[in-house]
């Protein structure tokens, strides 16, 4: 990392969002799983220990999975947002290692949705 | 709908505007206005309409067209073309599919529909050890512009301007703080950044530290631009270790950008930061004992004025504000000060977090407008009351804070209303209670929290909050005495006026409070012996109506010592020998067939008989 001059953080910023959109990148699939306090009180590590492996395991290259802070809804924790190119993200909640593998192999690899352990799919709004 | 021919629904979800529709929003407006279409078209922001993968999202209605993936350059074309000429542009239409969605979509959802988020405007999306991530959506850009193009005079305009006002809870004017400490006297001025949350039962800060460290870094160094400081603090709590290590990763990659240090963005501003750990007082939460703790003194608050702005950090002028006060910062800057201003009410601008707590079905944090009811935030976005029980009460503003009654439901939150009320913004926390909570109890167990975190240099605060707690143990324990009441209304009117700092002066808020609205409740326990939410073990004992028991033995598979006895379909005996008082009978018993009866009232029962 270098230091920075006026004007370079614009450039970095549209660097960012080429390589991270889903439409413009080579990543099919993102997965973030919400890693607040209140995630990980509630067994984030087990979930996303659980989606490492089994992605593994499944040999799959176009996946990310990364972590952010909390999503909000901490009574539902574990929690994941799942972007898939082209459509809406969604967010299953209330998760266990095996409901992440569930959700892997039918969400992820197959394309069907899993509307049990889904809360809702679209975005927050911004003011 | 009448005035306008058009209407431009925008959507504001994060993703549209993590792919720049508040750009578009910009735009559009400007074209408008240059084709001369103001009067005839409307542009309104909306919440995610569902359709993220192709934002930015415009619907022009009452046509029901929706356009997707708009960059900048299409706007001339599309005004133009459809707003003016009547005809829709296709290459830049979206067809939503015909198949509903199997799964309900965030804005079906309360918990989030009614959120607006401004400080949180990041969540869920972003992982604080990127810091690229950041600059993605727009971090830093609002700093760039503080050091490259404004000066410190108009910042400081801005931020009053925006009517900011301190997150920590007293809601102290943040612009004109700022301009305080930028004409204190003196070259060495200090940013204190106030992360020592002790509230129970609030994370706010937590959360912005833990998920989104930048955004206080940006802040602290726009006002550190704005007032002339060169080194800045960032004090936070020791229990809350991830917020730590989060912040100091943070830190160290917006070094190794040259965002924070010597010579940022290659100019000849300088700012550096420390992350200073708490270490387990609630007092240093407490401006002035804060301060003294950064400088290795025993964290104790001491009178003002003068006001740290004056004499703070080693007697310099120093400006400390909350995590969510310096995270609102950058926005201001950004947005400007207009766009904040039109949130919330007319004396508290901008949004609120809270951190949603207690028997509330929608636990967790959430970011409204400033002006929306506890009703509002307690039923829409808490979804209600868990387990179908009824709301009592709400604790705002925490062991500083007051509880605010069902009759209140309609206050707005403001800073002037919640005062009004008796209670206080506080920092945030929002605790939710139900029909099993006694008011009694409550106020004890926040008065033993403030009397445990006492600093003792006072009179007022380290005896009186003790005797506050002393005639509160007495009765709930069955002692309670004619006067009790108006002792512990002049005692907790004593400590608050008297107090050498907040601590003291708002410990008493808890009782005044819940004297105030549920008087009723402690004159039960004072006069008849007897706790109505049946809590206080001391004034209540549990019996079995027999007339009421099936025999189900619920109560029997969860009794902790087997007081509970009786043969399935059968009404059942309760030992009170064996009775610890746990309530577990009681709540789970779906006939209520047990009742706890006030034990005095028995006892002469039986003494007569």
């Amino acid at each position: 990392m270098r230091k920075l001059k006026i004007g370079d953080l614009e450039k970095i910023s549209e660097k960012v969002r080429k390589t991270s959109s889903l439409r413009q990148g080579k990543a099919r699939a993102k997965v973030t799983i919400h890693m607040g306090t209140c995630g990980i009180a509630a067994g984030a590590r087990k979930v996303l220990t659980a989606l490492m492996e089994a992605t593994e395991k499944a040999k799959l290259k176009d996946i990310i999975v990364t972590t952010s802070g909390c999503a909000g809804l901490c009574s539902s924790e574990p929690m994941v947002t799942l972007d898939i190119a082209g459509e809406p993200p969604i967010k299953y909640v209330k998760l266990t290692p095996e409901k992440i593998e569930k959700i892997l192999k039918e969400h992820i690899i197959n394309g069907n949705i899993l509307k049990k352990y889904a809360l809702a799919i679209g975005n927050e709004r911004t003011h | 709908m009448n005035e306008h021919r058009l209407h431009l629904l925008v959507c504001a979800g994060t993703g549209c505007v993590a792919c720049g529709s508040f750009k578009i929003r910009k735009e559009l407006e400007k074209e408008i206005v240059k084709q001369g279409l103001q009067d005839e078209v409307k542009v309104v922001a909306t919440e995610c309409q569902g359709f993220c993968e192709g934002g930015p999202i415009v619907i022009v209605q009452p046509d029901g067209i929706f356009y997707q993936r708009l960059a900048a350059a299409d706007i001339p074309n599309l005004v133009t073309e459809h707003l003016l000429k009547g005809k829709p542009v296709k290459k830049l239409m979206y067809t939503p599919s015909r198949q509903e969605p199997p799964v309900p979509k965030m804005m079906d959802i309360g918990f989030f529909k009614h959120q607006r988020l401004v400080v949180l405007k990041n969540r869920g999306r972003l992982n604080p050890e990127n810091i690229d991530e950041y600059i993605g959506f727009d971090g830093y850009q609002a700093f760039e512009k503080a050091l490259a193009r404004m000066d410190p005079e108009e910042i400081i305009f801005e931020v009053k301007k925006s009517g900011l006002r301190g997150r920590g809870g007293a809601g102290f004017p943040t612009g004109t703080k700022w301009e305080m400490c930028r004409n204190a006297r003196g070259s060495i001025k200090y940013i204190v950044c106030n992360g020592d949350e002790g509230d129970p039962g609030a994370f706010m800060d937590r959360s912005v530290l833990e998920a989104d460290p930048h955004t206080v870094i940006e802040g602290m160094l726009i006002g550190a631009r704005a007032m002339g400081a060169e080194k800045g603090f960032i004090y936070v709590r020791s229990e809350y270790p991830l917020a730590l290590k989060q912040l100091n990763i943070a830190l160290e990659q917006a070094e190794a950008y040259g965002l924070v240090g010597r010579n940022i963005l290659g100019t000849d501003f300088s700012f550096t930061i420390e992350v200073f750990p708490g270490a387990g007082a609630f007092v240093c939460g407490e401006e002035t004992a804060l301060l003294a703790s950064i400088e290795g003194r025993v964290g104790r608050p001491r009178t003002r004025p003068p006001y740290p702005v004056e004499k703070g950090l080693w007697d310099k002028p120093t400006c400390i504000n909350n995590v969510e006060t310096w995270a609102n910062v950058p926005n201001i800057i950004l947005r400007g000060a207009d766009w904040f201003s039109s949130i919330g009410t007319e004396t508290s601008k901008g949004t609120k977090i809270f951190s949603l707590v207690g028997k509330i079905n929608n636990t967790g944090l959430v970011e409204v407008p400033m002006g929306i009811s506890l009703r509002e935030i307690i039923f829409d976005i808490g979804g209600g009351i868990a387990k179908g029980k009824n709301f009592k009460a709400v604790q705002t503003g925490g062991p500083s804070g007051g509880c605010i009654p069902g009759e209140l439901l309609d206050l707005p939150i403001d800073y002037e209303s919640l005062t009004r009320a008796g209670s206080i913004m506080g920092s945030g926390g929002m605790i939710v209670m139900d029909e099993d909570t006694c008011m009694v109890d409550l106020a004890r167990y926040f008065l033993k929290f403030t009397v445990e975190e006492s600093c003792g240099k006072c009179t007022p605060c380290r005896v009186g909050t003790r005797h506050l707690v002393e005639l509160l143990d007495k009765i709930c324990e069955g002692d309670g005495e004619e006067g009790d009441l108006e002792r512990l209304e002049f005692l907790a009117n004593t400590v608050k006026s008297t107090s050498l700092c907040g601590l003291g002066q708002t410990a008493p808020n808890p009782v005044l409070t819940t004297i105030k609205y549920f008087r009723d409740e402690y004159n039960a326990h004072i006069k008849e012996k007897m706790c109505p939410a049946l809590i206080c073990k001391a004034l209540i004992e549990f019996r079995v109506i027999q007339e009421k028991c099936t025999g189900c033995q619920r109560c029997v598979s969860v009794c902790p010592t087997g007081a509970i006895t009786g043969p399935r379909a059968q009404p059942h005996n309760l030992d009170k020998s064996k009775c610890i008082k746990c309530r577990a009978c009681y709540e789970i018993c779906k006939f209520d067939a047990i009742a706890g009866d006030a034990i005095k009232i028995i006892s002469m029962e039986e003494q007569e008989s």
